[in-house]
């Protein structure tokens, strides 16, 4: 490796140095693990994603991510990383924030998925929808399905007294401050850097300006 | 992603002995650290065993007034559990450091010990690593290794471990529970889940073939003031470059693990000895033998340092 290198190497390792493996794992690896090769196996499985169940028939291998786009054509939920950096994958699973991009489809059997198609609808937008357009809260809007799930479960955390990194307190209910709200919503990245005005759609809904 | 079969475990034991019977196959809880490793087929299982319809997610008290953990309570509950928040505040606040909201609400306490090196080497498949090829080198060694191990290492490997949860838990002397393919069960304390790789760096645990991990232990709360010092790149969803846990007694007494500097959460019972001495003493005992590279001997001096900032924080050192 050249020493000209060292930056872009620093970049990458900064969350876990995996976005310049991704690049060469189109092909496969100079030693692959010996292991017989297995075919690729299917699997049944029933989701209810925005109120509607779905009885599915997937490849093992498909992530909850890829069954809601490919299978489902419910694209509003984005792929960045697809390794659980980036959030844009984010979705909301039996009330919970997940990356639905690190989990697969056939591990959600019986659950209820709330993907950004179901907060709200274009005639009908869930208040952190009207939030963002009110705040400008995205430039390019790739990352903000993700933003909008993350939100959503944010405010509730917050609520459910579920204490973060910068909480004085641990036992303290907990505020929905922007520092809260910075810290809270540091799984998904904006690239064009629109997080001012994220934290203040944010706040306007959930918060305190303390 | 390779082709792998998949199935519902319906007990931990039953589990314990499909994982041993099956060659190839692994149990995925979370997932958050297996499928990415899947993805770029680190990880290549032939068969899935889902553990998570176990029921192995309460927290319960035990007879000895400590908590017993669930080996698939996700961190998020654990860190908000009114018991950890208020008794063990030490592990709470290793938890809430780590990853990003949605990873913990998804990472197991299980899955957060046996998650694996994240060195850049053992992710890049084109680079040489002992780890995912034993006896290919060590690609890190003459490579980058900012963040890298400085103690406990070898000539083979000196990836650090990348848990902040399980730094909290060594400082809290939390036992292992497992159960084994024959049903048996054993308590591992956790100083003695992760092994170091001396030359044998894939080998990262001392759990046997099938061994399912169903609890973690924690011994009765022993008060003390709790603090978790996490110094990283930037504020939030970052690795820990050096962790520092430490729990200080009103008498100046305590304990101090430290995370990002050693292949397993590390503490060293004699280094504690010297917390009347300050924190020079403690760091020199507690990282006595490390052998960092050109890029990383700067960890000694950020332990020191966090370190005395700790104590100074829990009053008891100037
Ligand atoms: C972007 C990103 C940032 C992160 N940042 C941090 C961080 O700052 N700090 C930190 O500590 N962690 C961090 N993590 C790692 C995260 O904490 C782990 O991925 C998570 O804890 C793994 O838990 P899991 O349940 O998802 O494990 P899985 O991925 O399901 O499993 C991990 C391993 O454990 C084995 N396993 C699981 N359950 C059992 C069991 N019961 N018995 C035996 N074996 C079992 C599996 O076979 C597998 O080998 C980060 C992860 C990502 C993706
Ligand atoms: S430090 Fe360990 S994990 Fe990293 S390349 Fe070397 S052997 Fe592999």
């Amino acid at each position: 490796m050249q020493r000209g290198t060292e930056i872009a190497l620093s970049r990458r390792v900064l969350l876990v140095g995996t976005g310049a493996s991704m690049a060469v794992t189109a092909a496969p690896p100079a030693r692959a693990q010996a292991s017989a090769p297995v075919e690729p196996a299917r699997s049944n499985v029933a989701i209810t994603v925005n109120g509607n169940r779905h009885d599915l028939e997937l490849d093992t291998r498909t992530t909850l991510l890829d069954a809601l786009r490919e299978h489902l054509h419910l694209t509003g939920t984005k792929k960045g990383c697809d390794h659980g950096q980036c959030g844009a994958c984010t979705v909301i699973v039996e009330g919970r924030r997940i990356n639905s991009c690190l989990t697969l489809a056939v591990m959600h059997q019986g659950d209820s998925v709330l993907t950004i198609e179901g907060l709200g609808t274009p005639g009908n937008l869930h208040p952190l929808q009207a939030a963002f357009i009110e705040h400008d809260g995205y430039q390019c809007g790739y990352c903000t399905p993700g933003q909008i799930c993350s939100a959503v479960a944010v405010l509730d955390e917050i609520k459910a007294g579920i204490p973060s990194h910068v909480s004085t307190e641990l036992t303290a209910q907990p505020e929905a401050t922007p520092a809260e709200i910075r810290e809270r919503m540091s799984g998904n990245i904006c690239r064009c850097g629109a997080y001012a005005n994220i934290v203040e759609a944010i706040t306007e809904i959930g918060g305190s300006k303390a | 992603m390779k082709a792998f079969t998949y199935e519902r475990a319906v007990s931990p034991a039953a589990a314990a002995q499909a994982a041993a019977h099956l060659p190839g196959s692994k149990f995925i809880a979370g997932g958050t650290n297996l499928l990415d490793l899947m993805k770029l087929q680190i990880e290549t299982p032939t068969h899935l065993i889902d553990v998570n319809g176990l029921a192995l997610d309460r927290i319960e008290a035990t007879p000895e007034g400590g908590l017993r953990i669930g080996a698939l309570v996700r961190n998020t509950d654990l860190a908000a559990d009114a018991r950890v928040r208020r008794d063990y505040g030490l592990l709470s606040r290793a938890l809430l450091s780590g990853a990003s909201g949605q990873l913990r609400n998804k990472a197991t306490t299980a899955g957060n010990l046996l998650q694996r090196a994240r060195c850049p080497y053992f992710y890049d498949t084109d680079q040489l690593c002992n780890k995912r090829h034993p006896g290919s080198g060590c690609a890190a060694l003459g490579g980058f290794s900012r963040q890298h191990a400085v103690v406990g290492v070898s000539d083979s490997c000196i990836a650090s471990h990348p848990s902040d949860m399980a730094v909290a838990m060594r400082a809290l002397d939390a036992i292992v529970e497992t159960v084994l393919p024959d049903g048996s069960t054993r308590s591992i304390p956790i100083a003695e889940l992760h092994r170091l790789p001396g030359d044998t760096p894939h080998i990262e645990t001392t759990l046997g073939a099938g061994e399912l991990i169903v609890a973690v232990t924690l011994p009765k709360p022993i008060g003390g003031k709790h603090i978790y010092r996490k110094v990283r790149d930037r504020a939030s969803y970052a690795f820990a470059l050096v962790s520092v846990a430490v729990i200080v007694q009103a008498d100046g007494s305590g304990r101090v693990a430290v995370g990002g500097v050693a292949p397993k959460p590390w503490r060293v019972e004699a280094a504690e000895a010297r917390l009347p001495e300050g924190a020079k003493a403690v760091t020199d005992e507690l990282l006595a033998g490390a052998a960092p590279t050109r890029e990383n001997a700067y960890k000694l001096t950020l332990v020191e340092r966090t370190l005395r900032a700790v104590l100074a924080e829990a009053g008891s050192q100037p």
